[in-house]
């Protein structure tokens, strides 16, 4: 909403106070004041000129030569390039010496040989917008009334001298969508009085009946609808100061009865619409839904096609307005006018949002339907706009108002104890303060032995319960003013859950062995949604997405960890590590909210470790990653229970990637990706897992409890076994292990080989095996004894032979 | 007799201080104090002495063994002292060639900022609560007194996925879901963390994916006053203890009444700077009382229990904080913006 400081004076006293710190005021108490803009752009030394003669420059085709008396000794001789300029205007003269805005400042001049001594201002040059220009002045210059007097400041007539406050409402204030709402508001804080247009009426003897009936079918949308009717107007342009309101308030002006609607709908927050009488072509009006496929054409000729949700106006049959949103061209107050109905009705706000989101069209006065409209100044707007008719447009105003009302306004009162005030606010504030508090806002209230009862008036509808009260107080009291305390309260500790605690951990953990935490986008395409997925669903379309990259929810975080990878190698940043924890959404039943599960996931690629001049250098390998998880599954106490196994996933290459299972159930998978995705996502050797954090968090696992150290020595015998090569490290790893039973400590594999040194085929695991038991020391001859059985299983179970 | 000893602990002496090595000195302690050595000889000659002279040159053979053994000893322990001054010489290194590296990665600032923020709270009596990132159109909006058709919920364009179900625009959907589990009853104090979603445009200020964090306290007699005076020790300690705060009067559904909190400028003090656009004040959190609506929508009766709920933004925290310029670059993921965090 922007509000003219000059305009806002005619409701209330703003004496003593700049529209800056008026500004400041309003900000403080509750609606924020975004800016105050000064209209004048710099502009001195404009007046008001007349054109005493006009005549074709001798030189130039598209300039006239004029004589324009500034009310200054001589008229003065100005050359000017407007198409409009005429004999006998009244125009807006930069004299010289003066100042447009851009500190562009007027000289004499000679233009094609003719001097000129100043220049005739069209409004754009004297600072004011394209648009707020009416069409008429649009590309020539501007034209004062006749009456305006020569010489006068040509600022001052135009309200080029105001300042204009432009206020971010928040949804609930739509009471200050309007001059008066404004004045309230205003006259809250300052603790002033509000003055009120006064309306007087002279109507003919005719009745409005004998014009017209109205018949509302949708009572629900249109609780209330009032029509007047204006006779024999004349169209014209409406008074300056009008004019200058409206632009002040960003709407261009367009001719009186236009105008006269519009500064309604700025003065009390009442749209209203003209139609014109005899274009409606019926003496009814019935306000309905729209059937479905019926159309219309509305003012800003576009063939609009409606639907059952939409509420319009028809003369009988036809359409004749989207209600609440625009007119139709049908009915349009064009040059030739006379009759005038003018309309002023309540619409709910539902219907309107809907007519205006379905059509794009969002106008002033849709938006103030749309945020609700005090239904208690339809009718004072109506009997204003029609006076302000016959005042400014000549019209007469035929006798009475027609009126479907079905409104059930309820007056809402609130009680409310100073107790409770201050309770809830934590302050000491008196009674009397609270008192006047109200009184300033303009509500009616009593009080009786601190309980307040207070009638709500119907602008302020944003007020019903009594914490709406309190916050009327507090923000007139001042914020400033709260004290500032603690909840008094048993204290109780704050902790994070064990997940919460162990996910740190993890995360920690990641970030100590070289990843770097990554945060993606949970929306994802259709394509990539299931990709690398431990478990998928249906994927979860959006209903609107913004664009088909962002259309579905994620199933795996793998792609766009891939894409962070590949983000980076386009930088030029070749190694990267990168994790990420977060939600993959899986449907369940379309009614049902979808399962929200954690994931794990990381990319790594490149070098892994470099210190060069040591002669280290180790790329990433599966290894690598492997290491890094097993580390995390020790860290989660896990580590027993955790499996690897050969595993094909899509996406991944077939001969280097593990399923990861704990308790014999896949919680997942660790491996390189298939060369030919690397290929399409322009990518090396990069490896990637994901895990389900969610079940790695919540396995249970053993507190922790103390063994005793040992006191005896281990023995370690080291075997070195030759098999066939595809038998797996594992699985002879677990032979050994049961084979070992209680004294077999710690296995561990030191060496692997294959080459020229083995026959074709084979491959050699170097195990070294660690025997010990904690009462006692061990003999070398039962050492012996359990070692020659574990060789004798492998032996026997793998075809292996020891290697000499 | 006499005059043969001290002559031979002249001339070990002499030899011991000539030896170079721990071998020549080994060969002077074979030569001079071995079995076959010349004082062992002098010894044995002894029995030709009359019984008055021999403890007195016993005596004196004695201290001329000790002084050659002390001399060995001292010298001994030069040789090797020496020796390993030698040794480690020989060992010395380039301290200034550069250390085997330890990689580390970092956490995200955004979790930096987030963790930071929940120990604050933690250390003052909160529970993490945390829910679901696709949730019920009742919990993002209708139990925040944000009924179908309500203005305010043009604020939040939001991505609907059927009618009732879309992600949600907000944390604030924990708060209704946490108060709702404790059944009408008090205290509820939890903050709520998580990604929240909103139809926008990616720019540079503008993300359709984002972090916030809610807080909530519920019990008998909150006031607001206790609201200001949490998030005052909360500024205080995420921004400096010279920090201020101030309430402007807001709207939101869910709260009554609603306000804005701002921060006294950390950059420039409350003077004016860039960071603060000259008011001195920086916009960080919303927060209000809790709507009576929402309190007896989730069960709680709004006459004997009162509340304080609070929200602010990680990014917009982070972004204040560390200087960052563009929303975008939280879910880039560029290495060179992640690892700028990775201090302690």
């Amino acid at each position: 909403m922007l509000v003219s400081y000059k305009w806002l004076q005619e409701y209330v006293d703003l004496t003593g106070i700049t529209a800056k710190e008026l500004a400041e005021k309003i900000t403080k108490s509750g609606i924020e004041v975004e800016t105050v803009e000064v209209l004048n752009k710099g502009v001195k030394g404009v007046v008001v000129g007349h054109v005493l003669e006009r005549e074709q420059h001798p030189n130039a085709d598209k300039l006239s030569k004029c004589l324009v008396d500034i009310g200054e000794g001589e008229p003065v001789q100005i050359i000017c390039g407007a198409p409009n300029v005429a004999k006998g205007q009244k125009v807006a003269v930069a004299k010289v010496g003066a100042v447009l805005p851009g500190n562009f400042k007027i000289k004499k001049a000679k233009l094609r040989g003719e001097e000129s001594h100043g220049m005739i201002c069209s409004l754009q040059e004297l600072g004011i917008e394209s648009k707020l220009v009416a069409k008429e002045y649009a590309d020539g210059i501007f034209v004062f009334p006749s009456d305006a007097p020569v010489g006068a400041d040509a600022l001052e007539l135009l309200n080029l001298d105001d300042e204009v406050l432009e206020l971010g409402l928040t949804p609930n204030r739509a009471d200050c969508l309007s001059m008066i709402g404004v004045a309230y508001e205003v006259a809250a804080i300052l603790g002033r009085e509000v003055k009120l247009p006064t309306v007087e009426l002279h109507e003919t003897s005719e009745n409005v009946a004998d014009y017209i009936s109205v018949k509302v079918e949708a009572t629900e949308d249109n609780p209330l609808y009032t029509a007047r009717v204006v006779k024999n107007v004349k169209i014209g342009p409406s008074p300056l100061w009008m004019q200058t309101r409206l632009m002040a308030a960003g709407i261009r002006p367009h001719n009186n009865v236009v105008d006269i609607t519009n500064y309604i709908l700025l003065e009390y927050g009442q749209p209203l619409h003209a139609f014109d009488y005899d274009r409606l072509g019926s003496k009814e009006i019935l306000v309905r839904r729209a059937k479905a496929g019926e159309k219309i054409v509305t003012l800003d000729d576009v063939e609009r096609t409606l639907t059952e949700d939409h509420l319009v106006i028809t003369n009988g049959t036809e359409p004749v307005a989207l209600a609440g949103v625009m007119g139709g061209a049908n009915s349009e107050v064009q040059n030739d006018t006379t009759t005038v109905l003018i309309e002023s009705a309540y619409f709910t706000s539902a219907t309107i949002r809907k007519a205006s989101k379905d059509h794009g069209l969002r106008s002033e006065a849709s938006t103030r339907f749309e945020k609700g409209i005090d239904p208690a100044r339809t009718k004072e707007a109506l009997d204003r706009a029609a006076a302000l008719m016959a005042e400014y447009a000549g019209g007469e105003i035929v006798s009475g108002v027609t009126e479907v009302n079905t409104l059930k306004q309820e007056e809402i009162v609130v009680t409310i104890t100073l107790d409770r005030i201050n309770g809830v606010l934590g302050t000491a504030i008196t009674k009397e303060e609270v008192a006047t508090i109200l009184t300033n806002l303009k509500f009616a209230f009593t009080e009786d032995n601190g309980t307040f009862t207070i009638t709500v008036p119907s602008r302020r509808r944003d007020i019903s319960i009594p914490e709406d009260i309190i916050e009327e107080v507090a923000r007139l009291y001042g914020y400033d003013n709260l004290p500032t305390t603690l909840p008094v309260a048993e204290s109780q500790p704050g902790k994070l859950t064990p997940y919460q605690a162990k996910r740190r951990k993890v995360r920690r953990y990641l970030e100590d062995a070289g990843l770097f935490q990554a945060i993606t986008y949970s929306l994802t395409s259709e394509e990539k949604a299931t990709k690398f997925a431990l478990e998928t669903a249906e994927p979860i379309r959006l209903a609107m997405p913004m664009s088909e990259e962002r259309s579905v929810l994620r199933q795996s975080l793998i792609p766009h960890l891939l894409e962070v990878v590949s983000y980076n190698r386009a930088r030029q940043i070749e190694n990267v590590a990168v994790y990420e924890t977060g939600a993959v959404y899986l449907a369940k039943e379309a009614h049902e909210l979808p399962e929200e599960k954690e994931r794990l996931a990381g990319a790594v690629t490149g070098v892994w470790h470099a210190h060069l001049w040591q002669g280290e250098k180790k790329a990433v390998d599966f290894y690598v990653v492997k290491g890094i998880l097993d580390g995390l599954f020790n860290l989660l106490g896990l580590e027993n229970r955790i499996e690897y196994k050969q595993a094909k996933r899509d996406g991944m290459h077939p001969g280097r990637t593990a399923d990861i299972l704990l308790d014999g159930n896949v919680i997942g998978f660790v491996g390189q990706l298939h060369p030919s995705v690397q290929k399409e996502n322009d990518l090396k050797e990069t490896y990637v897992f994901e895990l389900a954090l969610t079940d790695l968090l919540h396995a249970e696992v053993e507190e922790i409890r103390y063994s005793t150290i040992p006191r005896f020595p281990s023995m370690t015998r080291d075997i070195a076994l030759v098999v066939d090569k595809d038998v797996i490290a594992g699985d002879i790893q677990k032979a050994i292990v049961e084979a070992g039973g209680e004294l077999l400590k710690e296995v561990t594999i030191f060496d692997v080989y294959q080459g020229d040194r083995l026959p074709e085929g084979k491959k050699s695991i170097a195990f070294s095996l660690r025997y010990f038991d904690p009462e006692r020391t061990l003999t070398d001859e039962e050492v012996t004894k359990v070692h020659e059985q574990v060789i004798k299983e492998v032996e026997e179970k793998f075809a292996a032979t020891l290697r000499s | 007799m006499k005059e043969r000893l001290q002559q031979l602990q002249q001339e070990a002496l002499e030899k011991i201080a000539q030896a170079s090595d721990l071998k020549a000195l080994n060969d002077v302690r074979v030569a001079y104090l071995g079995k076959k050595g010349p004082i062992t000889e002098v010894l044995r000659g002894m029995g030709a002495l009359s019984p008055e002279e021999r403890p007195i040159m016993g005596a004196l053979a004695n201290e001329v063994r000790a002084a050659i053994q002390s001399a060995l000893e001292e010298k001994q322990a030069k040789l090797e002292q020496e020796e390993i001054e030698k040794k480690l010489a020989s060992e010395a290194i380039d301290v200034t060639l550069p250390g085997r590296p330890v990689r580390l990665g970092n956490h995200h600032p955004l979790t930096r900022v987030i963790e930071e923020i929940e120990d604050l709270f933690i250390g003052m009596g909160y529970t993490i609560a945390e829910g679901p990132e696709v949730e019920k159109d009742y919990y993002n909006f209708e139990a925040l007194n944000l009924p179908k058709g309500h203005p305010a919920r043009d604020m939040q364009d939001s991505f609907y996925i059927t009618e009732e179900i879309l992600l949600r625009t907000h944390t604030s959907p924990v708060q209704a879901r946490t108060m709702e589990k404790h059944q009408g009853r008090g205290p509820v104090k939890i903050i709520c963390p998580g990604k929240v979603y909103r139809r926008d445009n990616d720019d540079a200020t503008h993300s359709h994916q984002f972090t916030q964090i809610e807080g909530l306290v519920v019990d008998e007699n909150i006031r607001m006053s206790d609201l200001k005076g949490t998030l005052q020790a909360f500024a205080k300690k995420m921004f400096g203890e010279d920090r201020e705060i101030r309430f402007r009067p807001s709207f939101f559904p869910f709260t009554e009444p609603s306000v804005e909190v701002d921060v006294s400028c950390f950059n420039c003090g409350g003077h004016g700077c860039n960071v603060c656009k000259g008011t001195g004040w920086i916009e960080i959190l919303g927060a209000g009382m809790v709507h009576p609506n929402v309190l007896e929508m989730a069960g709680f009766d709004s006459k004997k229990y009162t509340g304080f709920a609070f929200g602010m933004g990680p990014e917009r925290i982070a972004m204040l904080k560390y200087g960052i310029d563009d929303i975008r670059h939280f879910y880039q993921n560029d290495l060179r913006f992640l690892q700028q965090f990775n201090r302690a």
